[in-house]
């Protein structure tokens, strides 16, 4: 997978090792330091490809939706209104009505916030864990490289869904459960990306000068390793937001992820089931939101791996149909 | 059989075991996990001592966990999954009544991805840069990001309601009326298939360009062949090898996309099983399906490898 010719590790400017990730050597302004000049440059190269610009701006809309959902939706998620109900797309209900004669538009606005935190929430799980396993298996080597990765092969061997449900029916159904669950499925993917950069980084020269010179393994891990393979990383974190919003979705359309009253894309359109045949806008309207936002964050981390991790590309695919 | 490929498949089997030994802990440990008791949880209102008495000594949790954990090994080696704590039913007969319409809402889905993905991929590798190719990835990305339950719901309200063509749900056996089956399974086979196409497309784009790019296939060009025989004989050839691998693992990943579509279109497979199991908390149930799904997985990436590496002698030496 990983070779000594990693982008991670070869990018790098000989002064890497001292905690720096300039994944990209940009055009540089002489005032900026080294770590302005990759920020600036990764995201000059970001903003310059217009599919990730693209990607981007719908990012940045679903993000302004979240935080500020309250007060760009005209009614309550739950503000029942019966004599209304059932209705189509008009002024008064931008996205139609649902059989409470609540305002679609209102709840599509007002699930984002719930989307992204599931999202966000379970990837930081998958990340932390992911990447603390992946570190001590490509690093350390041996038994525990061993057992975390024959480990990871187990939980790979699951359809991602089927392993989410499988929690979801031990645990219960809810917020923190969904959480829970899309963390614990995507680990591995973040175990094992790490596993094989750092297996890269740990034969390069200056990880050896430290080993040389007597730094400790953790302080090694922090200031030299972690550093030099956030560019895979990076880019799988935007691509698993991507997914985990999907399996979020799916796991409430199963009914088993949000509960109500609280409005999730998923729950609506289990809801809209019932009402299919009268009602096609209580399935198109929720369904073009998780689309909108699962299409941005794959674009951006289509973006992001093609600036920071290019030769990751075929690698990068296979984990994720996997 | 050469040595380097005896070995491969020895070291490959071996994996696969090791995986699914891997794979029962998991599967009897989420019975073990349910806060409380299971039994109690599955039985609900319908709890009376008797029935709760009979139902754990049926299912072994009256045991030691360990001896539990070992006649769960044992038996599901003998395709013994115990009983549904809702029907009393033994779970391999469940599951063997369901897997028929799995297999073939599955053929169907990876028969449709394979028809968008082989000529869309190829037609944009053979026009790197061009608006079509720029059309087709755009597409694949679209794909790609489209929800599979959602675009089910979709094709539900366009070719069952508005246009009324196609039936928007329920199953017939293909072996009782295949007319039947495919009126009903083009719907459902289209969601699952459209994802799937769709991750392949760039797959198939990405096979044909590393092949268009080779050495033999610039011999052949500089040799003059027409390019209808360079494509034919050398580059479609060549670039079958990973195609085929792809369509292996996404016929395997599709697995998990079928649970929903058959949800959305009250398809009577495996994923209508488990979901209902889980509703029902009927245990076993979940416990076999998940075993099963998790079976036929490891098979087909099991089968996959084998197959690569039989094709493609590189990758025994690595």
């Amino acid at each position: 997978m990983s070779s000594p010719e990693t982008p991670s590790s070869d990018r790098l400017a000989p002064g890497a090792g001292d905690g720096r990730t300039g994944p990209v050597p940009g055009p540089a302004e002489p005032a900026e330091t080294p770590e302005e000049v990759s920020r600036t440059g990764t995201l000059r190269m970001l903003v310059s490809n217009k599919v990730t610009a693209a990607g981007l701006v719908i990012l940045v809309l679903v993000v302004l939706l979240a935080v500020l959902g309250r007060w760009i939706a005209p009614y309550g998620a739950n503000d029942i209104d019966v004599v209304n109900a059932l209705q189509p797309p008009s002024g008064a209900h931008l996205f139609g009505t649902d059989e409470l004669g609540r305002d679609v538009f209102s709840r599509v606005v007002l699930s984002a916030r719930i989307s992204l935190t599931v999202g966000l929430v379970a990837v930081g799980i998958a990340l932390v864990v992911g990447v603390a396993l992946g570190l001590v298996a490509g690093f350390f080597g041996g038994w525990p490289d061993t057992v975390i990765m024959r480990s990871a092969d187990v939980l790979f061997a699951f359809p991602i869904l089927l392993l989410a449900m499988a929690i979801v029916a031990v645990l219960g159904p809810g917020l923190t459960t969904a959480m829970i669950a899309i963390g614990v499925v995507y680990t591995p993917i973040f175990a094992r990306i790490t596993r094989a950069s750092t297996l890269a980084v740990r034969e390069e020269l200056y990880v050896k000068a430290s080993q040389a010179v007597g730094a400790s393994d953790g302080l090694i891990l922090r200031r030299h390793v972690l550093p030099n393979i956030m560019g895979p990383i990076t880019v799988q974190t935007s691509l698993s937001l991507a997914f985990a919003i999907l399996s979020e979705a799916a796991l409430s359309f199963l009914g088993l992820g949000v509960q109500p009253p609280e409005p999730s894309w998923g729950r609506m359109l289990y809801d809209a089931q019932a009402f299919i045949y009268d009602a096609w806008w209580m399935s198109v309207f929720p369904g073009l939101a998780i689309f909108l936002t699962v299409l941005a964050f794959n674009l951006v981390g289509d973006g992001m791996r093609d600036v920071l991790d290019p030769r990751q590309r075929t690698a990068d695919e296979i984990r994720r149909s996997a | 059989m050469s040595s380097p490929l005896l070995r491969f498949l020895v070291k490959r089997l071996l994996h696969t075991v090791v995986v699914l030994f891997g794979v029962l802990v998991v599967v009897f440990a989420l019975l073990q996990l349910v806060p409380g008791d299971p039994v109690r949880v599955a039985l609900g209102t319908r709890f009376t001592q008797e029935s709760y008495d009979a139902l754990r000594e049926a299912s072994g949790l009256d045991r030691p966990l360990l001896v539990q954990f070992f006649a769960y090994i044992g038996n599901a080696l003998t395709g013994n999954l115990g009983v549904s704590f809702r029907s009393g039913e033994p779970v391999t007969l469940i599951l063997l009544d369901r897997l028929p319409a799995t297999v073939s809402l599955g053929l169907a889905g990876i028969t449709i991805a394979l028809l968008i993905a082989f000529p869309l991929g190829t037609w944009a590798a053979l026009r790197r840069g061009s608006a079509a190719d720029g059309g087709i990835r755009a597409v694949s990305q679209f794909g790609v990001s489209v929800p599979d339950f959602w675009l089910g719901l979709l094709l539900i309200i366009v070719f069952s309601t508005m246009l009324g063509l196609l039936p928007p749900s329920g199953y017939v056996p293909f072996t009782e009326d295949p007319w039947g089956w495919l009126q009903r399974v083009i719907l459902p086979g289209l969601a699952v298939g459209v994802v799937s196409g769709s991750i392949m497309t760039r797959y198939v784009r990405s096979a044909v360009l590393d092949v268009v790019g080779s050495h033999y296939v610039r011999t052949a060009r500089s040799k003059g062949l027409p390019r209808r025989t360079v494509i034919g004989r050398h580059v479609m050839r060549n670039a079958l090898v990973p195609i085929l691998t792809v369509a292996g693992v996404q016929a395997a990943t599709m697995l998990g996309g079928l649970i929903v579509i058959e949800v959305v279109f009250a398809w009577p497979g495996l994923g209508r099983l488990v979901f209902d199991a889980v509703a029902a908390r009927d245990y076993p149930v979940v416990q076999g399906t998940v075993l099963l799904i998790a079976l036929i997985f490891l098979l087909i990436n099991l089968l996959v490898d084998i197959l690569y590496a039989v094709v493609d002698p590189r990758i025994r030496v690595s």
